[in-house]
């Protein structure tokens, strides 16, 4: 099939980019969005012009290196990361649009690539459970309720891809945020430190330029692992809690 | 190496060392001293970790907060590391080329992760879960280090399960386990199809904490392009930052390699598009040993490539070929027809004919092997890539006969969505079809029972070392050694060499710390500037089609021999016709895989004599010269009991082969047999 692509290229952070028109043809349906690009880059490069940066590196979507706005969507159009996004999603002629990640807390590294030292951060503001080395009991002492132990790990499996921020109109983290404190507060072992986690993650959320939560939605229609709204709920739930802990 | 003194009373060896009769390599390779492992423990095997971990010296927790240890890789053995590193007080500084630690390639684990807590009580132990892991790596792996795997498998699952990592468990909220390829007990420990992203998670969370704390000081998007050796010591890296191109120079009193496998040297593979040799590589060219190169796993249940724009191969679980049957056609002209119109009678059920025992359940190599021999055959299915077609059927219809569709979507759901979102195939109604692809390399840098290797101060760790799992590793133990290695081998054997501190004192202006760096600066200089006409995927790609031809799932004396000049030819055209786009001062990812991809050219090369000096068929290696009757491996334990360990023979030069010797006092080998 034959494409029309309309792509951000930046050059650096402090810069401005703008879109750019790229024609490509002979595009196979098997092809996943990314070898699309690929196979735009090799011509780039064969024509004396700089490929356009983009990340990615499992290619089988669990690394969550990948992630780019497509036609206005995170991801593109299935539920699925980018690098799972085949080709025969689209048709012949098609004009895409690629963007990348848009949000305060993600600033342009350059063309497609964005800087999401923010969600690290989040995460060593309380986004772990203290055990040191050495340090733990026998692993069956202490059981786990099932239908927790699934919850947790449901929310568990988020890749830290960022796309629930860039579709996110108010460009907030609280998906992510949210799942980290249910993964983690739905065990046993988590909850020692259950307040103060939620407590340092969501200052650090906020300090870092994520916007608040409105319920809108968009953050769990764009998650490539389909992390449900109820974490949302939990978050604001255990903030409450740990508030009036007086935390 | 110097030779130890090392005491061998109450030890009783099963095997002499082996006398290597033939030569293939001959002329390519320059014969150098036999070496041992100058730390190898004696005494009963089950009490040598035990007795190490008392023997090595300590460091005591005031003088911790002054040294310093650099970790290349955030995987599990990397990350686990640093975050066992960071929590005893020691400043670490960790580095990875992905945007996070998160990213790395551990991450993409399915299955899970081995441990001998015999919760199940059907007779597993330490003692088997080390035999298991003998003989699945076919005899050609160090006894001590495997059984002090097997030792801490235990210990692993606790920690784990203290971070929060979630497991699967029973109703009465305690850990399920599940039985994995070739072996008898159930042992695996699992988080659904996704355990190596837990257990990565679970590391990950460790070592922001110690972020926080202050002990780690993370660099992401950071690759190290050469090791420092000072002094005859590792003391520190030269990384290039990849968003500003600005090379740095990071000194320390250790450092730890933990940047996993090579499997991209064959351009197509299981790994992440930029899993690496470089870091390992640049340590070779620096004087640490290459141990068994050519070890390398193939899978047989990927996911087949679908033309020349494939970037990267996705795995199916191997537990697939519990319910799969896998045929081709008896006929190469049925090759092309929708495979529901082919009649029974022509179908060849290659595995079931020739291994009626075992049939499609038979190990990794020998299914892979069987794959590729019937599409060499011209009895391949799917879309012809070059001149065949590469692709064999692996047919649930007896299995959804059986138990019913949502019999097997209840077992299989995510794996059959998968393949049907790549290959646009729905599962149910049509065979899948599968290929063997590169998943696992069992090769890596030397090392000793310390996990160091033969630079002192350089240590190594999971995927990058060579020693647990011989020439073949088993289901669910990669996870399992490189959270062992991270966890709890590498920070009880470092302190031993961090106690002679304190080191001499080193800034950027020691010699060595200057060349390292105007190496690395001459070299990124000379990769933009070549200006050619190809870019590094299309050497990439091409060197990938060598490896895959001549040093794959089979090999042979005249494909090596071709290879290796080809490889040669490739190599000089690369450094004469490259050609990288941008500037080496900012973020530029041609510059990154060229920088890459010449050390594949070399690491190939390399591959390709060690697997011409091994004429035998052992575990993932397969030399067609050395099989019985019926085609099936031929081991020579007479002549190839060893570790080929390399040394780097310099720029036109000829690697150098140390030779360390297998000698098995626990267990004896025997010959593999699945008919």
């Amino acid at each position: 099939m034959r494409l029309t692509l309309n792509i951000w290229r930046q050059a650096n952070a402090d810069v401005q980019g703008a879109m750019h028109r790229y024609e490509l043809d002979g595009v196979s349906e098997d092809m996943s969005f990314l070898e699309m690009l690929d196979v735009l880059n090799e011509q780039l490069n064969a024509k004396g012009e700089e490929p356009i940066a983009f990340d990615s590196d499992c290619r089988e979507g669990i690394c969550g290196m990948c992630g780019l706005m497509i036609n206005g969507m995170a991801h593109g159009p299935e539920v699925t990361t980018t690098c799972q996004l085949h080709m025969r999603s689209f048709n012949d002629g098609d004009e895409i649009t690629i963007e990348p990640w848009r949000a305060e807390a993600f600033p342009v590294v350059k063309d497609l690539c964005v800087d999401r030292g923010a969600l690290d951060r989040m995460i060593q503001s309380g986004g772990y459970i203290s055990a040191n080395t050495g340090s733990a009991p026998e692993a069956n002492s202490v059981p786990a309720a099932r239908d927790k132990a699934m919850r947790a790990f449901n929310v568990a499996t988020c890749i830290g891809c960022g796309a629930c921020v860039a579709a996110c109109p108010n460009g907030s983290a609280s998906l992510f945020v949210g799942a980290k404190i249910t993964h983690l507060g739905e065990l046993p072992q988590g909850q020692p430190e259950r307040d103060s986690r939620v407590v340092g993650m969501v200052a650090q959320h906020d300090h870092e330029g994520f916007g608040g939560c409105t319920n809108i939605g968009e953050c769990t229609a764009a998650c490539p692992k389909e992390i449900p709204m109820d974490v949302i709920s939990q978050l604001n739930k255990d903030l409450r809690t740990a508030l009036k802990n007086g935390h | 190496m110097a030779s130890s003194d090392k005491d061998l009373s109450g030890l009783h060896p099963t095997n002499e060392p082996s006398v290597q009769k033939s030569d293939d390599a001959h002329g390519y390779y320059v014969p150098g001293d036999k070496i041992v492992d100058p730390v190898a423990p004696t005494g009963p095997i089950k009490d040598r970790w035990t007795q190490r971990k008392f023997d090595n010296r300590l460091v005591n927790p005031a003088n911790r907060r002054k040294l310093s240890v650099i970790i290349v890789g955030t995987g599990l053995a990397g990350g686990a590391a640093a975050a066992t590193l960071g929590e005893a007080g020691y400043q670490v500084k960790s580095f990875c080329y992905q945007d996070s630690p998160r990213r790395a390639h551990s991450i993409a684990a399915q299955g899970g992760i081995n441990a001998a807590k015999n919760y199940k009580e059907d007779g597993d132990s330490i003692g088997r879960l080390f035999y298991d892991t003998v003989k699945g790596g076919d005899y050609r792996s160090r006894e001590s280090n495997v059984y002090r795997l097997a030792e801490v498998s235990a210990n692993i699952i606790d920690q784990c399960v203290a971070q929060g990592v979630p497991f699967a468990r029973d109703y009465a909220g305690l850990l399920d386990n599940r039985s994995f390829g070739g072996v008898q007990v159930s042992r695996t420990f699992y988080a659904r199809g996704q355990t190596g992203q837990q257990l990565l998670i679970g590391a990950y969370q460790a070592m922001e904490r110690q972020v926080a704390a202050g002990t780690v000081e993370q660099f992401t998007r950071h690759e190290m392009l050469e090791l420092i050796v000072a002094d005859g010591k590792a003391r520190g890296i030269v990384a290039r930052d990849l968003v500003t191109g600005e090379i740095e120079t990071h000194l320390a009193d250790a450092v730890v390699l933990a940047s996993g496998g090579y499997g991209n040297v064959f351009f197509l593979s299981t790994n992440a598009m930029g899993s690496n040799v470089t870091a390992t590589w640049r340590a070779h060219r620096k004087g640490a040993y290459m141990a068994n190169p050519c070890y390398t796993q193939i899978h047989p249940t990927c996911i087949p490539v679908s033309g020349d724009h494939q970037s990267k191969l996705t795995l199916m679980s191997e537990s697939l070929r519990n319910d799969g049957r896998i045929w081709v056609p008896k006929k190469k002209e049925d090759c092309d027809k929708d495979p529901r119109e082919i009649p029974e009678e022509d179908r060849d059920y290659y595995l079931e004919r020739i291994y009626p025992s075992f049939g499609n359940l038979v190990p990794r190599d020998i299914a892979s092997r069987q794959a590729k021999n019937m599409c060499d055959e011209g009895r391949g299915v799917g879309p012809k890539v070059g001149d065949f077609r590469r692709g064999v059927y692996l047919d649930f219809s007896d299995a959804i006969a059986r138990l019913g569709e949502d019999g097997i979507r209840e077992k299989y759901d995510n794996l059959f969505d998968m393949y049907e979102r790549i290959t646009g195939e729905n599962p149910y109604e049509v065979p899948m079809r599968i290929y063997p692809a590169v998943h696992y390399v069992m090769g890596g840098l030397w090392v000793d029972y310390h996990l160091q290797s033969n630079i002192p101060g350089l240590f190594v760790a999971g995927e990058a070392n060579f020693s647990d799992h011989g020439a073949n590793r088993l289901g669910a133990s990669a996870l399992m050694q490189g959270l062992a290695d991270g966890y709890f081998v590498l920070p009880n054997t470092i302190r031993d060499y961090l106690a002679d501190a304190p080191f001499d004192k080193l800034d950027e202006s020691h010699p060595a710390v200057a060349e390292a760096r105007a190496d690395v600066e001459g070299r990124v200089q000379k990769l933009v500037s070549i200006n050619g006409t190809r870019s590094a995927d299309s050497y990439h790609k091409e060197l990938g089609n060598i490896m895959w031809e001549y040093c794959g799932m089979e090999r042979t004396e005249e494909g090596l021999r071709k290879a290796i000049d080809m490889i040669r030819e490739l190599k000089a055209d690369f450094w004469s016709n490259l050609k990288v786009l941008g500037t080496a001062d900012s973020l530029n990812q041609s510059l990154e895989k060229a920088g890459r991809v010449a050390d594949f050219i070399e690491l190939g090369e390399l591959m390709c004599i060690d697997a011409l000096n091994r004429r035998e068929s052992c575990g993932g290696h397969f030399r067609a010269e050395s099989q019985t009757e019926d085609g099936e491996a031929l081991r020579h334990d007479d002549e190839f009991a060893y570790v080929a360990a390399w040394e780097w023979g310099g720029e036109n030069g000829q690697p150098v082969l140390h030779k360390e010797d297998l000698i098995y006092t626990a267990i004896e080998m025997k010959q593999r047999s699945y008919k």
